[in-house]
């Protein structure tokens, strides 16, 4: 092949979204080092001045004893939902149970399902049953456990029932749950201990034990918290909601994650915001807006944006502005 | 440009040094690399022309927040995750460390939008746009991280929130955020070493290729033609043939 024909072959696959004209032009004095270290020492009194101004937010973490000792009507009535299987956590679906409240899927995509369960979590033996096991010296709590065991399924349903409906009125005084008398056999004593052993403290600790003597998995505590009403309110006192826009928040007036602003909208508009599936479908578009985002110089069109908004000529406008005011000087760049 | 000196090995013709056994690994690995990223070329005190905008600014403007965030980072690493809630001191390092990641992320935005607006990665580039949307997004994740493992409230809820999004994808059995421990793990260990490595490819890459130079304004499809340009596509070299 002639250089001629070559050079023609080249000009004609030339695409400038893609390919640049070498720079033939002046270059001047740069020293990046020390551009690195003023940028660093600007950086660094910025970050200074905002904390000074700003500092951070530390709002206190909720316990199991602060949300029992500050709602207790609200402990109890999760509580009963924790025991008889109907609660968020109880229902979820995997990766903590074979429910299916929380499963979701696009057509025949649900990887959540297929994935399946690997942190199992049983509400009413998690939650309840077992850390009242852990209280010494109560027997009669223990009777009223081995009595709830011990029935048949349909007579735990049965009360069950009976005090989840009476617990919608109850109150607290004088460190006592007060429920409507009923038909709910054990269940009334169950949930007052369990509200009582919260009070004191000594759920969070039981909910977070394990076999060994050390733990940093608050997997279970915050799954109980989250299936009540009052860490949710607090949130929504906070401007934290969802429908507020969620958790690219922060508490107080910071600017939390902004950068997840997109993620959030999402969750905004429909059909996201009413879907059961909304956290897949949000997820999926996140994931092919990364991959878009990943892969721009390789996207006929979109890499052609740059060039057709013409923003580069406010970017390299004393560049531009040299070569046409350079008389005679080439364009090439 | 390139220069024949500038491929020369350092140890080569040295004083003092053998003659190297070009066939070694480690002789090749070696001068792979001078060869790709010559000293000038690294570290290089020239910069064409055209390197003459603010928005310039916002990559090294984010590299050096990097740094505050990795410095202020290790300190609460080095005094414990439970320090800051106690101490006024750790407080004001959390805040140093909150607010170089809110700059970081500021600059960043504002730096990848440049990159784009300059087509950046045109000119055998586009790995180094990649690296950078990988940067971005790893840091993002790191960020996520480091609000689950605060151990206040605003981690509560954003854990207690953000489960649901991840378990729908499958990816909750194995990335619990309600797990304190393994969160504080990745924030510190996994995934900023993530983001290093990835920035640091990213900036070796930009060494590598140099800056973009600005669109030709009389190229094959280009907009219109400057003022007094005199060039044609047709005699320039094109460095987007791999």
């Amino acid at each position: 092949m002639s250089p001629t024909s070559r050079s023609e072959r080249r000009s004609r696959s030339f695409k400038p979204d893609r390919d640049v004209v070498e720079w033939h032009g002046a270059y001047v004095r740069y020293d990046l080092v020390k551009e690195f270290l003023v940028a660093l020492g600007v950086v660094a009194l910025l970050v200074v001045l905002l904390t000074v101004a700003f500092s951070s937010p530390d709002e206190t973490p909720v316990t199991v004893r602060s949300w029992s000792t500050n709602n207790p009507v609200d402990f109890a009535q999760t509580a009963i939902t924790e025991l008889d299987g109907t609660s968020e956590s109880a229902t979820y679906g995997p990766p903590y149970n074979t429910g299916s409240n929380d499963t979701q899927s696009i057509g025949f995509f649900s990887p959540e399902k297929w994935v399946g369960v690997h942190i199992p979590i049983n509400t009413a033996q998690d939650f309840v049953i077992g850390p009242l096991r852990t209280l010494p010296d109560r027997p009669d709590v223990r009777a009223a456990l081995d009595r709830y065991q011990a029935a048949p399924a349909s007579q735990q349903q049965a009360w069950t029932a009976a005090y989840e409906k009476a617990v919608a009125n109850a109150t607290f005084s004088n460190g006592v749950l007060h429920v409507a008398p009923g038909s709910y056999g054990p269940v009334g004593a169950i949930i007052g201990d369990l509200t009582s052993m919260a009070r004191s403290g000594a759920l969070d600790g039981a909910l977070v034990s394990s076999k060994q003597f050390y733990s940093t998995d608050y997997t279970k505590p915050l799954l109980f918290i989250a299936d009540g009403n009052y860490l949710s309110d607090l949130a929504g006192a906070q401007h934290l909601q969802g429908n507020q826009w969620g958790m690219m928040n922060e508490t107080g007036n910071y600017p939390g994650q902004a950068w997840l602003w997109l993620y959030t909208l999402w969750y905004q508009v429909p059909p996201m915001n009413s879907s059961s599936s909304g956290d897949l479908q949000v997820w999926a578009i996140m994931m092919l807006l990364s991959l878009v985002m990943i892969l721009v110089p390789f996207i006929p069109g979109l890499r052609s944006v740059p060039r057709w908004s013409r923003v580069y000529r406010l970017i390299w406008r004393q560049h531009y502005r040299s070569l046409a005011t350079a008389p005679g000087a080439s364009a090439k760049t | 440009m390139t220069v024949d000196s500038e491929r020369e090995s350092p140890t080569r013709n040295l004083p003092g040094i053998l003659e190297e056994d070009a066939e070694q690994w480690t002789a090749k690995l070696r001068n792979a690399a001078i060869d790709a990223l010559p000293p000038q070329r690294l570290m290089p005190d020239r910069q064409p022309a055209y390197v003459a905008s603010w928005i310039y600014v916002f990559g090294v403007l984010t590299l050096a927040a990097l740094a505050v965030v990795i410095v202020t980072g290790m300190v609460l690493a080095i005094m414990g995750p439970t320090w800051w809630h106690v101490s006024p001191v750790g407080h004001f390092v959390n805040s140093l460390h909150l607010w170089s990641v809110e700059s970081f992320f500021a600059f960043m935005v504002v730096h990848l939008w440049g990159s784009f607006f300059m087509a950046a990665w045109r000119g055998k580039r586009r790995l180094t746009w990649v690296f950078g949307a990988f940067a971005f997004l790893a840091s993002v994740g790191t960020a996520f991280t480091g609000y689950l493992s605060q151990q206040n409230f605003d981690s509560q809820w954003i854990g207690t929130q953000a489960k649901d999004g991840i378990n729908s994808t499958g990816a909750g059995a194995v990335f619990n955020v309600l797990n304190f421990g393994q969160m504080l793990m990745w924030h510190i260990v996994l995934l900023p070493l993530a983001v290093g490595v990835i920035v640091g490819v990213h900036v070796l890459l930009v060494r590598r290729r140099g800056v973009v130079p600005p669109f030709a304004l009389d190229e094959p499809g280009a907009p219109d033609d400057p003022p007094g340009s005199s060039g044609t596509a047709a005699s320039a070299a094109i460095e987007g043939e791999a």
